[in-house]
Parts: structure tokens; C-alpha cells; sequence
């Protein structure tokens, strides 16, 4: 409930400074453009025990997401859809900025956010995943843990979540003798529709695509605007103690649907 | 209109709502100020069903002092659903939501607070629903806001907030719990309403991109008309006590 160790991170206003001269040029202090992402790389089927799994990097930041499956009770008011459960641990083998304990509300926030993408869109068919309505049905679980912070965790996060989904493999499951038999077979887990996460960070006037951790530490706000392939809106959310101008916010949407369009791309690879 | 929407039937024929309000049609809004004696600034919001009340404690001392910051107050929130606030007893212990809304109202309230006027200080809000009918977060941001300005913190402007939802393809403004649960989407905006800045924006559900802009539009209008009701609180209070009557 306290303010964030992001923003009690101390950094000198000297940096903030050098960084706005520079995106008064239009350059970033890495040497991007304000609207590009930084060099993505992204391996799948890294964790054979696992349903699903996917390694992001956006430059050296650098997330881990495993998809599990288990069977499970579904909800009262939904019997006959799976179950999707999204967790995220930014533990301290990531960055020095994340303390040891129990998840504290970034760890909480960044899960709620890949999990709100990920069902309004809908990503999955839920009613795929339904083995005997009103007793047994998957439950998917993905659990996204950072290895390397610096900066925009949740676009990464999105994007090993999504990958581990797209390329996972889930048993199948029948119904004999109403008891549910888990085969050996298993089958692709039922995509709807991909989606992907873009974060923009508002330094002074400016608005950047990707921000790198120091960029994400000088900057006044965030926002994610979560996309499904069709261009739809399928999450957003505003963070950081500074706020937007509907301007800049509106602005903000179009860079990250643009941005979006890379991200996809890189999802196509998967096959 | 999607699945959900029709399994509860969310708008009639003549396009009224569950509670017979028009698409552009706010819940009632009251605001009383400075009910709690203990706090130094206190909000009492009732919105439609909706009962929230905030507490202000501070700028005070900083316990524990380690995390007091240099250069500003120490912001801190807490948003919690009491257990009989719904349907179903909620437990005691902060829910993965409770936390995340008491982050983003923080951070919807921290950008109109002059922090740097109160170094080494903390400012608690703390912010109970006491009864819960869709758009707590809203409500409570309306509440901590009034509650901030009655403790005399000194702030840019007021924070008010409401949230837009969808029904089918229709826009509709402040979602009750029903709407909320089988509508199509959620968006809550929360807004500086004299600066005309965003400090919070959300959402789930599927949205156009064209349908974000309209929100936005629609929540501002809202937002003005809040900002006025929560003024109106303020001066009420404080006219009574220049009249010399107690408050509190």
C-alpha cells in the first residue's frame, strides 16, 4: 500500500536532464527512436515438464512464463468454462530493486494485467476447456516469473504468457464411466485470439514505446494498452503517481497500436 | 450483443438499464464531509448502493521512519471491502484485488497532492466500502479525494472519477454491480476535473479503438458534475462552521 520501490529508487535529476536533451533530438539514451521497441527475442518449449513455456527478452530484460495444467473445479457461475489462474513473482534474483516475501502489489498488478488480457479478449476458448460441466475442467495456470529486470515487464510478460499458450500442449481428457480419464495424448491448447501488451511511458512531453527501467524510473506515468490482432482494445492500465492529458492519452493508443503490429509478428513465428 | 449480455437482459427496448437509468445516466451522488472525529479529514460517498467512506490521517510522522523520503511525503492507501459488504462473506485478509485497487488509487490521487510541500511526512488514506455495488473504486477515489482537500492537505485540484461500461455496443456511464458482472466492459476514469488530466485509467472487456476517445468524452462530463457535488460538500461544511456550529 506504500509507495513503490520503483519510484523510491533514487536517480539523479541530472539523468532526468541528459535524458529529455536527448529526446529533444528524437534519440533515446540507448540510441533508439522514441517509438521502437528494443531488440526482441523469443524462445518457446524451453521446459519440456511444463504444458507451455516461453523465454521474452526485450533487450536484457528478460521474463520466464510456464503454462500447467490441472484439473479442477470450475466456478459456480460458470460450469461448463475452464479455469484460467495468471501469477507473477518479481523475486530478487531479477534486479536488486525486488525485496524477498510474499507478492507485493507490482508482483500483484503485473499478473492482473497479463490476466485481464488474456480473458477479455478472450485468448482462450474457456469452453474448450471443460471436461465433465459442473465438476471437472482445466484449469490453466501461468506463472510469469522476471530473470532479468530492466524495464517494461509487462510487455514481456504478456508475450511469454501468450508464447507459452501458442505453443503449449495440454492432455486430453475424456469422460468414462463418468469418471475423467487423462490420456496420454494431448492437444493444442484452444487460442481464440492472440493478444499482446504495449507499454508507453510519459517522460516531461514526451511519450516512449518500450521503456527501458531507467526511462521507466525518471518517467512521470505508464500506461498498457493490451491488443488483440483485430486492433481491439482488450485491457488498459494507467500506472505511476503522475497522470495524461486525454491528448496524450489518445496519442499514446495509436503509437501502441502501431507497436502492437511488431509484437504480433513476432508471436507468427510460432507455428 | 455478446452471450453474457444476453443472458441478463442489461438494456430494454426503449434503452433504459437494469435500474431504468439512461445510457448517460449517472447513479445518485451524495457527499458528506468530516463525519469522523479522529481522522484529520474524512468523506462519506454514497452512489447509488454503493457506501464508502475515506479517513485522511497526516502528513504525520512516518512509521517506520525508514521509509519516510527526503524530498516528499509518503503517499499511502488502503482500499478494503468490509466482509459483509457483499453478497457473499468476504474474508478479512486483502484480496490480489483489494491490493492492486489500493495501488491504483493511490496513484490516482497522488498526482493532485503537492507531496514536495511535506517532506519526511506520511499521508494515509484509508478508504472502507461498506457496502459494494459496482464501482467501489470510483466511489472511493471520489471519497479519498474530499476527504484530502477536508484534512486541508494542500492539492492542484480535486480527483474525481466514474466508469464507463459497454452493453452490447452501447456506452453506458457509472456500471452498477449487474452491469458490471454481465456487461461487455469495464473502463474506469479518473480524472483532475480542473486540470483536465487522467490519473487513472482502466479496463477490461473488448473496446474499439475509436470507442476509447468517445469514454473518455462521456467520463469528463461526468467527472465536471461530480467535481461540483464534491464542492458543494466541502463549502457546506465549512459554512457551517464559520456560522460557529460544530462539525464532526
Amino acid at each position: 500500500m506504500a509507495e513503490s520501490r520503483f519510484s523510491v529508487k533514487v536517480i539523479p535529476t541530472l539523468r532526468k536532464d541528459l535524458l529529455l536533451a536527448s529526446l529533444k533530438r528524437g534519440e533515446r539514451l540507448d540510441g533508439r527512436g522514441l517509438h521502437d521497441y528494443r531488440s526482441i527475442k523469443l524462445q518457446y518449449n524451453i521446459v519440456s515438464k511444463a504444458e507451455g513455456s516461453a523465454l521474452a527478452q526485450l533487450g536484457s530484460t528478460k521474463v520466464v512464463a510456464g503454462l500447467k495444467t490441472v484439473l479442477s473445479a470450475p466456478f459456480p457461475d460458470a460450469p461448463d468454462q475452464g479455469v484460467l489462474i495468471v501469477n507473477a513473482e518479481l523475486t530478487p534474483l531479477a534486479s536488486p530493486l525486488f525485496e524477498p516475501g510474499p507478492p507485493g502489489e507490482e508482483d500483484i498488478e503485473l499478473a492482473r494485467i497479463v490476466d485481464r488480457g488474456i480473458r477479455s479478449a478472450p485468448a482462450i476458448d474457456f469452453g474448450k476447456l471443460s471436461i465433465m460441466p459442473g465438476s471437472k475442467v482445466w484449469g490453466l495456470f501461468i506463472d510469469i516469473y522476471p530473470l532479468d529486470y530492466d524495464g517494461n515487464l509487462v510487455d514481456a510478460a504478456g508475450l511469454a504468457a501468450m508464447a507459452a499458450l501458442l505453443s503449449g500442449k495440454i492432455p486430453k481428457a475424456v469422460v468414462e464411466d463418468n469418471k475423467v480419464v487423462v490420456l496420454e495424448e494431448k492437444e493444442n491448447v484452444p487460442v481464440l485470439n492472440k493478444v499482446v501488451f504495449v507499454t508507453i511511458a510519459k517522460v516531461g512531453e514526451y511519450l516512449l514505446v518500450d521503456p527501458s527501467l531507467e526511462e521507466e524510473l525518471l518517467a512521470d506515468a505508464r500506461i498498457t494498452f493490451s491488443f488483440t490482432e483485430r486492433g481491439e482494445i482488450c485491457a488498459i492500465q494507467k500506472m505511476g503517481a503522475g497522470s495524461f492529458s486525454v491528448k496524450e492519452i489518445l496519442e499514446a493508443q495509436e503509437l501502441a497500436e502501431k507497436a502492437s503490429k511488431h509484437l504480433f509478428q513476432v508471436l507468427s513465428q510460432i507455428v | 450483443m455478446s452471450r453474457k449480455a444476453q443472458a441478463v437482459k442489461l438494456l430494454d427496448e426503449q434503452g433504459r438499464r437494469v435500474d431504468g437509468r439512461l445510457p448517460d445516466e449517472m447513479r445518485p451522488l451524495k457527499i458528506e464531509v468530516g463525519k469522523l472525529k479522529n481522522a484529520d479529514g474524512s468523506a462519506y460517498v454514497e452512489l447509488g448502493n454503493n457506501k464508502v467512506i475515506a479517513a485522511v490521517y497526516g502528513p504525520r510522522e512516518v512509521v517506520p521512519r525508514h521509509e519516510a523520503l527526503p524530498d516528499r511525503a509518503l503517499l499511502r492507501c488502503r482500499y478494503s471491502m468490509l466482509p459483509f459488504s457483499v453478497a457473499e462473506r468476504k474474508s478479512p485478509q486483502p484480496t490480489r484485488r483489494e491490493i492492486e485497487i489500493s495501488k491504483v488509487v493511490r496513484e490516482a490521487l497522488a498526482p493532485a497532492i503537492f507531496l514536495e510541500e511535506y517532506p519526511r511526512t506520511a499521508i494515509d488514506v484509508y478508504i472502507h466500502v461498506i457496502e459494494a455495488d459496482g464501482g467501489t473504486r470510483t466511489a472511493s477515489i471520489i471519497a479519498a479525494a474530499t476527504a484530502l482537500a477536508d484534512a486541508g492537505v494542500a492539492m492542484r485540484d480535486l480527483v474525481a472519477a466514474v466508469a464507463i461500461g459497454k452493453i452490447g455496443e452501447v456506452l453506458v456511464v457509472d456500471i452498477n454491480g449487474l452491469e458490471d458482472q454481465y456487461g461487455d466492459g469495464d473502463m474506469p476514469i479518473a480524472m483532475m476535473p480542473q486540470l483536465g488530466e487522467v490519473t487513472l485509467l482502466q479496463a477490461d472487456g473488448v473496446f474499439k479503438p475509436e470507442e476509447i476517445k468517445r469514454a473518455l468524452e462521456m467520463a469528463s462530463k461526468h467527472i465536471r458534475y461530480i467535481h461540483s457535488v464534491q464542492v458543494r460538500a466541502l463549502k457546506e461544511t465549512y459554512a457551517k462552521v464559520e456560522e460557529g456550529e460544530v462539525v464532526g
